[in-house]
């Protein structure tokens, strides 16, 4: 019986439950044994010249092995590693003349325990000269004061026309706008960022805790100037990422980089207060639509202007506006669509990827904007969403940005989300509500969203190997951190092959095993990681079909996999077969093959959100939501679903309650799990998902990404339904998170207008 | 200082620093890694384990602190023969953890919870689980594996 399809339990989960992952922190390997702790000194304010670092008392401290600067270490500037950026932005490991963000890193602790070296590191003395903090985003943009003197702007990075088109909204009866704020939140995985390192035959030898060694080897090789062949990245256990633990940051490279000065074994985990300030942050956009169209709810034009924050350096944060300018059309048929966008450095985190990673951003804003159309013409947002939809298709359809959709039909998507909901019960029961003046509001938000999965790369390779004691190996490039790779990659080995899947082990992260890999993010693995392992499997029993053809004398297309003995035998005569294994014991049944995809894939869904606001307190709650999220053909829906559940919570986490927030000094308000509000459980309903799968014809599995998903979908949902349960009281807008204090406010404003 | 605890049944002497958290003294000088550290202000509960049967979040609480006392922890809580507590079973059964770095106090946390309240209602597990963060699975299949765990049908 085929388990393709069918909610396997992990394959992982045994040793989690007892014994613990073995992150980087719990590491002993014995090349480890004796390893120096690392402890950062990091900048306490915004933007300041150093004047100097005195580092006298600190070494005075007990176990201190040394206190390292950037002049130490040899670090000094180099531009940003994307040719696109202004390159002469350019930033060192550690801060060799200006700190730029609260968290900016200045110098380095080395001590033979960690107690011993929070305790110094508070003693290496840094004088500053204080720089004016550049928090505000427009006065960013206006370079009235500048990050990197020698850029003379503090663009990092822009696209689109150079001149707005003055004739777009021409014709149309109806044209709004609003500034829609996408905050700045944190991806704070659980575990934080981590790395230990140690020389091994001259050769640099690295633990990370990433999302793609192979891309952390790049970056780190490329900060210390070093050459691939002398460093091998190690990935352990990896305590979730979120698109913040791609590849490796400055810090990781630190570490490498003492180890090498020193040349002893260094490790560094840093600690949830430094994560807050120094991981990357996500989102930070401000971003204002345009919608302009008809009374009759079409939609004749769509203009979306992006400011990025970058953060204090050029990191992935500041390339996100492509993406959402990518996705801007996002599920309509709009004639015209014009986006600019443009990146802006300031004194805060630097900004890269977090679940979504400049997606959310496209869906966000126009499912905004169509929400604030539908309320100037008086119309349904459900009857506005569908008029401008796209068609169903299934060929591929170019957008006005030039996006290439796979395969699409919006509409069921969102008929099935709004019967799963029972819709028209629900917009009765808000009118009940409000008819008796009720205090407990009801709101109800739609989105409807595609999404690209699967960009770049496009490539995955994978090796497979059938071994002469009936197990299996696999060898993936991609990165598992919490996403069940290894049960969803033994589940297509034993589909093909019949090798119990507790036979199978996949391996992964490690660059000397694994020199090629794109890691795991963009929502990629399954689409481009699973089918390379696919392929690779299915090239594997060809190839186990032809030894068998000549072991048993039979013609190669007479030969038949037999998954009940795993091995083949000759079709007609079950008993003239034999088994991988003992094929195997004869000579190595190993295929190591790369799967290219014709292109990315177009996910796409529907959310419906319910919440409930307290008139009284402005307090939102989310008591429903329901989601259509169509993934292409689901593996093993067990490991899909979490997907899901955990995107919809980070995307209900944006709408209503987390946001990094500086004051106007630059100094971070949220930098503990203390002040940041980390969702918890209480602050979430258990979800509806509703099924839906459309396969894409780019991979044999069908399957298009699903990780990003519930993310993309949640935020605009929820953040709408806030907006509708007070829209009647004259509230439009109301910017993200809609915290009691905001929706509050809000509400009296209202009142005071009318 | 000198501290005597029982740790998962196993009675131990060791000589510690004054400061040494109980978390760090289970990691570091007992080796019992599972434990994890996922904040420094006392908020996130991946540090939780049993301290004479109460859930404590170990990073609050000094090891000198466990003096004479019992500490129980996720590495044992399975059998003896490896079969699975019935909480670890459910996490299992219904994919109550991701990336595992919450789950060893999270665990914990729902072993304590089925213990004062053995058939909660949803709304009781999640009030009962506020002081545990988990960033992956949305919470929504840890609810689910509670209720398995205490004999009830999630639906
Ligand atoms: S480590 Fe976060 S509460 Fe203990
Ligand atoms: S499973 Fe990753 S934090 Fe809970």
């Amino acid at each position: 019986m085929s388990i393709m399809g069918t909610r396997v339990v992990r394959v992982e989960d045994p040793r989690l439950l007892t014994t613990g992952a073995v992150y980087t922190e719990d590491l002993r390997d014995p090349r480890l044994t004796g390893a120096l702790h690392l402890t950062f000194v990091r900048a306490p304010m915004a933007h300041a010249r150093i004047l100097s670092i005195q580092t006298a008392d600190a070494l005075a401290f007990p176990g201190v092995v040394a206190v390292l600067t950037a002049a130490d270490l040899g670090m000094e500037p180099m531009p940003p590693a994307m040719p696109m950026f202004t390159q002469t932005m350019t930033t060192s490991l550690l801060a060799t003349d200006t700190v730029r963000f609260v968290g900016d890193a200045v110098a380095v602790v080395v001590t033979e325990t960690a107690y011993q070296g929070q305790d110094a590191a508070d003693h290496v003395h840094v004088e500053y000269d204080h720089l004016p903090a550049l928090i505000d985003l427009r006065e960013a943009a206006s370079d009235a004061v500048l990050l990197y003197p020698q850029a003379g702007t503090n663009t990092v990075f822009a696209m689109g026309p150079a001149e707005l088109d003055p004739e777009l909204f021409a014709g149309c009866e109806v044209v709004v706008t609003q500034e829609i704020v996408n905050q700045r939140v944190a991806a704070a995985p659980l575990e934080g960022r981590a790395a230990a390192a140690t020389i091994e035959d001259g050769r640099l030898i690295m633990w990370v805790s990433t999302q793609a060694a192979q891309d952390a080897k790049g970056a780190i090789c490329r900060w210390l100037g070093i050459e691939p062949e002398t460093l091998r990245v190690i990935t352990p256990d990896v305590g979730g990422g979120f698109g913040a633990k791609i590849g490796a940051d400055p810090d990781h490279a630190v570490v490498g980089a003492v180890a090498r000065h020193l040349g002893r074994p260094v490790r560094w985990t840093e600690t949830r207060s430094e994560n807050m300030v120094a991981m990357t942050h996500g989102r930070g956009q401000l971003n204002t639509v345009t919608i302009g169209g008809k009374r009759d709810g079409t939609v004749l034009a769509y203009r979306l202007e992006i400011l990025q924050d970058a953060g204090a350096q050029p990191r992935i944060g500041a390339v996100l506006p492509a993406l959402t300018t990518l996705m801007a059309p996002a599920v309509y048929a709009f004639p015209k669509v014009e986006v600019k966008a443009r990146s802006v450095v300031t004194t805060t985190t630097p900004t890269a990827a977090y679940r979504g990673a400049g997606r959310p951003e496209a869906t966000h804003a126009i499912e905004r904007g169509l929400d604030l159309f539908a309320a100037e013409i008086g119309m349904d947002p459900g009857e506005v969403r569908r008029t401008n939809l796209l068609p169903a298709f299934t060929e591929p359809h170019t957008t006005a940005t030039g996006a290439v959709y796979d395969t699409g039909d919006y509409a069921v998507a969102l008929d099935k989300a709004l019967a799963a909901s029972d819709y028209p019960a629900l917009r009765a029961e808000q009118e009940r509500r409000r008819a008796a003046g009720e205090e407990k509001l009801l709101g109800i938000g739609l989105s409807v969203y595609v999404e690209i999965t699967g960009q770049a790369p496009a490539s995955e390779i994978a090796d497979v190997e059938l071994r002469p004691d009936g197990s299996a190996r696999v060898l993936t490039g991609t990165s598992p951190h919490g996403q069940g790779h290894a049960t969803a990659w033994a589940m297509l080995v034993s589909e093909e092959t019949g090798v119990p899947m507790d036979r199978i082990t996949v391996e992964h992260g490690d660059t000397d095993l694994i020199p090629v890999g794109g890691g795991t993010f963009g929502s990629r693995s399954l689409q481009q990681g699973g089918a390379a392992v696919r392929q690779a499997t299915r090239e594997l029993v060809e190839l186990a079909r032809q030894r068998a053809a000549d072991l048993l004398e039979a013609n190669p297309d007479d030969i038949v996999v037999d998954t009940a003995r795993a091995g083949v035998h000759v079709a007609g005569s079950p008993d003239a077969g034999v088994s991988f294994a003992e094929l195997a014991a004869k000579e190595p049944l190993q295929v190591h093959t790369t799967f290219t995809s014709p292109g990315p894939t177009f996910p796409f869904g529907a959310h419906v959100a319910v919440v409930e606001v307290d008139v009284r307190t402005g307090k939102a709650r989310l008591e429903r939501l329901i989601a259509v999220d169509d993934a292409g053909t689901i593996l093993n829906p067990l490991l899909a679903e979490g997907q899901r559940h955990g995107g919809y919570a980070q995307g209900v986490a944006q709408a209503l309650i987390e946001e990094v927030r500086y004051d106007p000094e630059g100094n971070p308000e949220t930098s503990t799990l203390a002040t940041y509000p980390f969702l918890g459980i209480t602050d979430v309903p258990s979800f509806e998902p509703v099924d839906m799968a459309t396969p894409t014809p780019y991979n044999t599995l069908g399957a298009k990404g699903v990780g990003e998903a519930g993310t993309i979908g949640a935020t605009p949902a929820v953040h709408n339904a806030v907006i509708d349960a007070v829209a009647h009281l004259g509230v439009r807008h109301i910017d993200m998170p809609t915290t009691p204090m905001r929706v509050w406010s809000a509400l009296r404003a209202a009142e005071a207008a009318s | 200082m000198q501290v005597t605890t029982t740790v998962n049944g196993e009675a131990r002497t060791d000589e510690v620093e004054d400061r040494l958290l109980l978390v760090h003294y289970l990691r570091d000088v007992r080796g019992l890694r599972a434990t994890n550290v996922g904040c420094d202000t006392t908020s996130c509960g991946a540090c939780t384990v049993l301290l004479d049967g109460e859930s404590v979040k170990s990073c609050t609480v000094l090891a000198v602190q466990a003096d004479g006392r019992e500490v129980s922890t996720v590495e044992g809580l399975a059998a003896a023969d490896g079969t699975l507590h019935p909480v670890q079973a459910a996490f299992r059964q219904e994919h109550g953890l991701q990336c595992g770095f919450c789950t060893p106090g999270m665990v914990m946390a729902c072993v304590s919870l089925l213990k004062d309240n053995p058939r909660p209602t949803e709304h009781e597990v999640r009030d009962g689980l506020e002081g545990n963060f988990c960033r992956c699975t949305g919470y929504h299949n840890i609810v689910r594996a509670v209720l398995v765990a205490s004999g009830q049908d999630p639906k």
